[in-house]
């Protein structure tokens, strides 16, 4: 049952890609309502399949690999619904519905949904550890995707060769803001969930807490670059991106090892 | 019931020969006595066209008559490139007119208003009755539901409009950016007026001839500065454009990255009118700076239009529809009208102002 709500759930985002492409082939790229509410839609499935999951487990919903990539599409899909219609991102959607469907179709493919043979005890620091670092990922996902936005538009605009899609990318100064907040935004709920993960009562890996500081570190020099005018926006928006692919490596690498270590 | 159209336009005829048939004030009341039931006249400075419903056939010398300013001008002087469309091909050029398919640059939208505008000059003289006016109000939906699904008036087509709209891709609102102005050629001014109008506040102006710069910032809302100082500003400003009569190029790479230092995060965006050139072209690969000249400009105008007329097909397609859906509603009208007893007349016919 829980499954089927998840495959509901990627069709009604598979639905704002299509839309999406129709629109593109036929040179006319509106983003418009329909997008927003395909991914409002398919972020309502991926609550309940959240929800249902959870109860199940008496505990949140990060016990395996397939969790931890829905929840991270779910926290894509949050960030999204809040920061999308309020920095006129609407765009926004056309390029989160890729990434989404990319993490939940993966998920839904591959054999990660390996259930414990045990009930895990419940560990409320490690849940919130565990939670809060995932919608930190969810900010640095749509700091990412507003990052290609800003390479894409930059490129039209030096190569002077302007596109169907133009049109209907935020300015450039619009989507720098848009990263530079996205950015703070994930560096504090990721900074947060840093140190909370000292307080869940089990010993840490030391590879991953240096992989995990690594990211915080490369993080922070962006920020920190930004701050300092030291970064141009468009190294801003590339490292947006190595950003991103760092901590979604890092995130497969603890939850892999995690997995491993919990086999019998 | 005969509904046509004759006319000409910029496709047939050059603006001496349009001139010499644009319309005046009784015109429709000419065509009325001409023969025709109900007639509008179209007149812009691309076209001259006559909509007309009659019950008999009304020739296009006739038309054509009525049409020319001189009525006792010698006849064999003018041999008119009128063309003339009856019935479903009238239905389909008035909504490819109003849609601006028709139009010299595809897909403008001031054509709408100027249909817009006969229309209710018909409607108001009592010349257009009730055919005319459902052919026009689904001449309007038509067109709307063109511009709507397609992008037909995508784009910019101008060279000052595509700078306007660049710079706004750039920064978004254009109330806070700084603009300089360097030189005074005709383009710039143009462009730095486009700009104003969308907002631009703090707009500087700089000339060899302090005069020259004293007059275009007087005439564009701006304020003069220094020309030895024009490099210096280019810390503050966002916008600069250039129609300087150099023969070399006044900004290089070497000269603007000092001046760009302290503004890493902020983008400057370079609109070099000039021929030849004021700035190199090497500073466009410079980070944060967008350097357009007069051909990269032209060629996003020609960008837009080769856009617009690949939407063409798209419209096409929107208004086949509309004039068989037309074409039908016409005919079952006029089925159901020869079982009324009563018709109603033009004068009978209520047309609500509000459905313009």
């Amino acid at each position: 049952m829980d499954r089927q709500l998840l495959i509901v759930s990627t069709l009604c985002f598979l639905a704002a890609i299509g839309r999406t492409i129709i629109s593109l082939r036929a040179g006319i790229f509106r983003p418009g309502q329909f997008n927003f509410l395909a991914i409002g839609l398919g972020f309502i499935f991926q609550t309940a399949f959240l929800s249902i999951r959870g109860h199940a487990l008496g505990r949140c919903p990060l016990t395996n690999l397939f969790e931890v990539f829905i929840f991270l599409a779910w926290s894509v899909a949050l960030i999204y619904m809040l920061v999308g219609p309020a920095y006129r991102l609407s765009l926004m959607g056309a390029f989160t519905a890729p990434l989404v469907v990319l993490l939940q179709g993966f998920a839904l493919i591959a054999p990660i949904d390996i259930r414990h043979p045990v009930k895990l005890p419940a560990n409320s620091w490690l849940e919130f550890h565990a939670s809060i670092s995932l919608v930190a990922y969810g900010a640095f996902a749509l700091a990412c995707i507003a990052g290609v936005m800003y390479l894409v538009q930059e490129r039209q605009l030096k190569t002077h060769q302007l596109h169907s899609i133009f049109s209907h990318l935020p300015p450039l100064t619009d989507l720098f803001a848009a990263i530079t907040r996205l950015l703070w935004w994930g560096f504090a709920l990721y900074t947060l969930g840093l140190v909370s993960g000292f307080f869940v009562g089990q010993p840490l890996p030391y590879v991953q807490v240096v992989c995990a500081f690594g990211v915080w570190l490369l993080y922070a020099v962006i920020l920190q670059g930004r701050h300092l005018r030291r970064l141009a926006p468009k190294h801003v928006a590339a490292l947006c991106i190595v950003g991103f692919s760092a901590a979604l490596a890092l995130l497969w690498g603890i939850t892999f090892t995690a997995q491993i270590q919990s086999l019998p | 019931m005969n509904l046509f159209c004759v006319g000409l336009s910029h496709h047939t005829a050059d603006v001496g020969t349009r001139e010499r048939f644009a319309g005046h004030a009784e015109t429709d009341c000419i065509l009325r006595g001409a023969g025709c039931t109900e007639a509008l006249l179209l007149t812009t400075c691309n076209r001259v066209e006559v909509y007309a419903a009659s019950e008999k056939r009304v020739s296009t010398d006739e038309i054509a008559r009525c049409l020319v300013r001189n009525i006792e001008n010698d006849r064999s002087e003018y041999a008119p490139p009128f063309y003339r469309y009856e019935d479903e091909k009238c239905v389909q050029h008035l909504f490819r007119v109003a849609s601006g398919l028709d139009s010299m640059v595809v897909g403008e939208s001031e054509i709408l208003g100027q249909v817009k505008k006969a229309y209710e000059s018909a409607r108001a003289s009592g010349v257009a009755g009730p055919r005319l006016h459902r052919l026009f109000q689904r001449a309007f939906r038509v067109a709307k539901q063109v511009r709507t699904h397609t992008e037909i008036t995508r784009g910019s087509v101008s060279v000052g409009s595509v700078a306007v709209d660049l710079a706004q891709r750039i920064f978004g609102q254009l109330s806070s950016c700084k603009v300089l102005v360097l030189g005074a050629g005709e383009t710039s001014e143009r462009t730095a007026r486009a700009l104003v109008s969308r907002g631009v506040t703090d707009l500087r102006v700089t000339n060899r001839s302090t005069d020259r710069a004293q007059e275009l910032a007087r005439l564009v809302g701006g304020r003069a500065v220094r020309f030895d100082e024009w490099l210096q500003q280019c810390r503050e400003i966002d916008i600069l454009i250039t129609s300087t009569s150099s023969e070399t190029a006044l900004l290089t790479p070497e000269s603007l990255a000092p001046m760009l230092r302290n503004r890493v995060d902020r983008p400057l965006f370079i609109i070099d009118t000039a021929v030849p050139r004021d700035v190199d072209p090497s500073v466009n690969e410079m980070h944060g700076v967008y350097l357009y000249d007069i051909d990269s400009l032209q060629s996003v105008a020609e960008q837009s239009l080769a856009l617009r007329r690949q939407q063409i097909t798209a419209a096409e397609a929107i208004i086949a529809e509309h004039v068989a859906d037309f074409q039908e509603k016409i005919s079952w009208g006029l089925n159901h009208a020869s079982r009324t007893p009563e018709h109603p007349s033009v004068a009978d016919s209520s047309l609500r102002a509000s459905e313009l």
